[in-house]
């Protein structure tokens, strides 16, 4: 286990360094770019309407028979953009994307793609990696903020339509805004682009020591699932720790 | 540097060891492959040829042993940079999110090498070449394994390479385009004094451009030498090797 967070943290280290040379593999930045977005935005806002919804639901019922039901709006906007939205889209990115990754990069390591490019003297981390991990530590936030405003509008149709809380647009948006200020959405887009960096290096890191053949692809595509969200779960806890820390 | 005044590399291999998960597949293999020569190491089929091939571009590393690339190890940083090596893969190992036309102009393009005009003339070129014409646009599970691998060919070819290997260059591809392949190889030591080795147990392309030849054998190099010295090997299973034949009349009176 240990070996392989070292192998990780030297992927991500050597992508850091050929930073530089982004700008002529932005083609294939761009290409991921589309992709993921292609792929992901609208089940991350069908997900994040859901989810801002149920929030709204769970709290929002509790919070009535309080008389407290006008601080729906602040619970639902900072757990949404401080902790739901950057942990679920991350979630979601790593099964939805982070394992084509692990497929992809797996698929060419098993058919000696990846030797190919060696011996035509082309680093498989400039070549591979590198526009992965741009595209998504750039896709990530972003999606991030569709969740956000996605998962405010979902909290807001329950808290509006649904009788046990029957509150106003008006009076949810208020306090959603009286609760939630740009530091607090700021957390939730760093937490994202460090998900974003450990779900493309795992996933790139899975895919280049595959071996095996179709079974060792699909063993891989597993791994780099499960350990890219086994690490946002257990990053999740320090960095929400350190923002909160950082925030005094 | 002007690929006309470009000149093969010289090798050196001594005492080469490899085992994985505790199996021996080399064992002290030692030879020495001139500049400009084409070395052909012949065997059977698990002989490990293969494995020796990816050490000699670095996919492999040894565990004990050595090897020279005009005199500077292998593992040198840089070595790639100074010194232009290519290999044709025997499963040509195209990509296959790339098309053809991508695929052999990605030397030049990713190491931005020429412009891109000049970029799709050289490989409509080295496409025509290996008898694929026109197929720049195609992607590579649309070929058959006789095309792949002459699309593999044209993608080395662009490299205009010191040193060339070839893993199984004839293997899929018919009689005609085998000989294609054979004469390629030939042109190009003879035109820019590449130095090529060529894994292979096809005999007729190693007795037909073989300036010398390695026979090896679970691991070892049992002969090298010139095709006529290896012709006369010693060795009984080398003997059948290189005589072995269809002889269907025996086959059926056997049965």
């Amino acid at each position: 286990m240990f070996e392989n967070i070292g192998q990780i943290l030297i992927l991500i280290w050597r992508t850091f360094q050929a930073l530089p040379l982004v700008v002529r593999h932005k083609k294939k930045v761009l290409e991921q770019l589309f992709e993921i977005g292609n792929a992901s935005l609208l089940m991350a806002c069908v997900l994040s309407l859901f989810i801002g919804g149920v929030l709204a639901l769970q709290t929002g019922v509790a919070l009535a028979e309080r008389g407290l039901s006008s601080f729906v709006g602040q619970i639902v906007g900072l757990s949404m953009c401080k902790e739901l939205g950057p942990v679920m889209m991350a979630v979601f990115i790593s099964g939805r994307i982070g394992s084509a990754m692990a497929a992809e990069i797996g698929s060419m390591a098993v058919y000696q793609e990846i030797d190919a490019l060696k011996t035509l003297n082309i680093n498989p981390v400039h070549y591979l990696v590198l526009p992965r991990l741009v595209a998504i530590s750039i896709a990530l936030p972003i999606l991030v903020v569709f969740s956000n405003l996605v998962g405010w509008f979902g909290g807001a149709v329950v808290s509006v339509y649904n009788y046990k809380v029957a509150i106003s647009y008006a009076a949810y948006f208020n306090s959603l805004r009286s609760g939630v200020d740009f530091v607090d959405v700021a957390n939730g887009l760093i937490k994202s682009l460090v998900f974003a960096v450990i779900i493309g290096a795992v996933s790139c890191h899975q895919g280049l020591r595959t071996v095996g053949g179709p079974r060792g692809i699909g063993r891989s595509v597993t791994k780099a699932v499960v350990n890219s969200i086994v690490l946002i779960l257990i990053l999740d806890y320090f960095l929400t720790r350190l923002l909160m820390h950082l925030d005094r | 540097m002007n690929p006309t005044q470009r000149h093969g590399v010289g090798i050196k291999v001594r005492g080469l060891r490899k085992s994985y998960d505790g199996q021996l597949v080399l064992r002290d293999i030692s030879f020495e492959v001139a500049p400009g020569e084409i070395f052909v190491i012949m065997g059977p089929s698990g002989s490990g040829k293969s494995v020796l091939l990816k050490h000699l571009i670095g996919l492999e590393k040894p565990d004990a042993g050595e090897i020279l690339i005009d005199n500077e190890p292998i593992s040198s940083p840089g070595l790639m940079d100074r010194h232009r090596i290519a290999m044709v893969f025997q499963s040509s190992a195209l990509l296959n999110s790339l098309t053809v036309g991508e695929n052999v102009g990605l030397y030049l393009t990713e190491h931005r090498l020429k412009p891109p005009a000049e970029i799709e003339k050289i490989v409509a070129e080295k496409l025509e070449l290996v008898g694929l014409a026109g197929a720049q646009d195609k992607l590579p599970s649309e070929l058959s394994g006789g095309m792949k691998k002459r699309a593999a060919l044209a993608r080395a070819l662009v490299v205009e390479p010191e040193l060339l290997l070839y893993d199984e260059p004839t293997s899929e591809l018919d009689p005609l385009m085998a000989v294609t392949v054979a004469e390629e190889i030939l042109k190009l030591n003879r035109r820019m004094s590449v130095t090529s080795v060529v894994v292979t147990h096809d005999r007729d392309l190693a007795f037909g451009i073989a300036d010398r030849i390695a026979l090896i054998h679970d691991g070892t190099i049992d002969s090298i030498g010139t095709p006529e010295e290896v012709r006369r090997t010693a060795n009984p299973l080398f003997q059948r090797f290189l005589a072995a034949d269809f002889n269907l009349k025996q086959l059926s009176d056997k049965t």
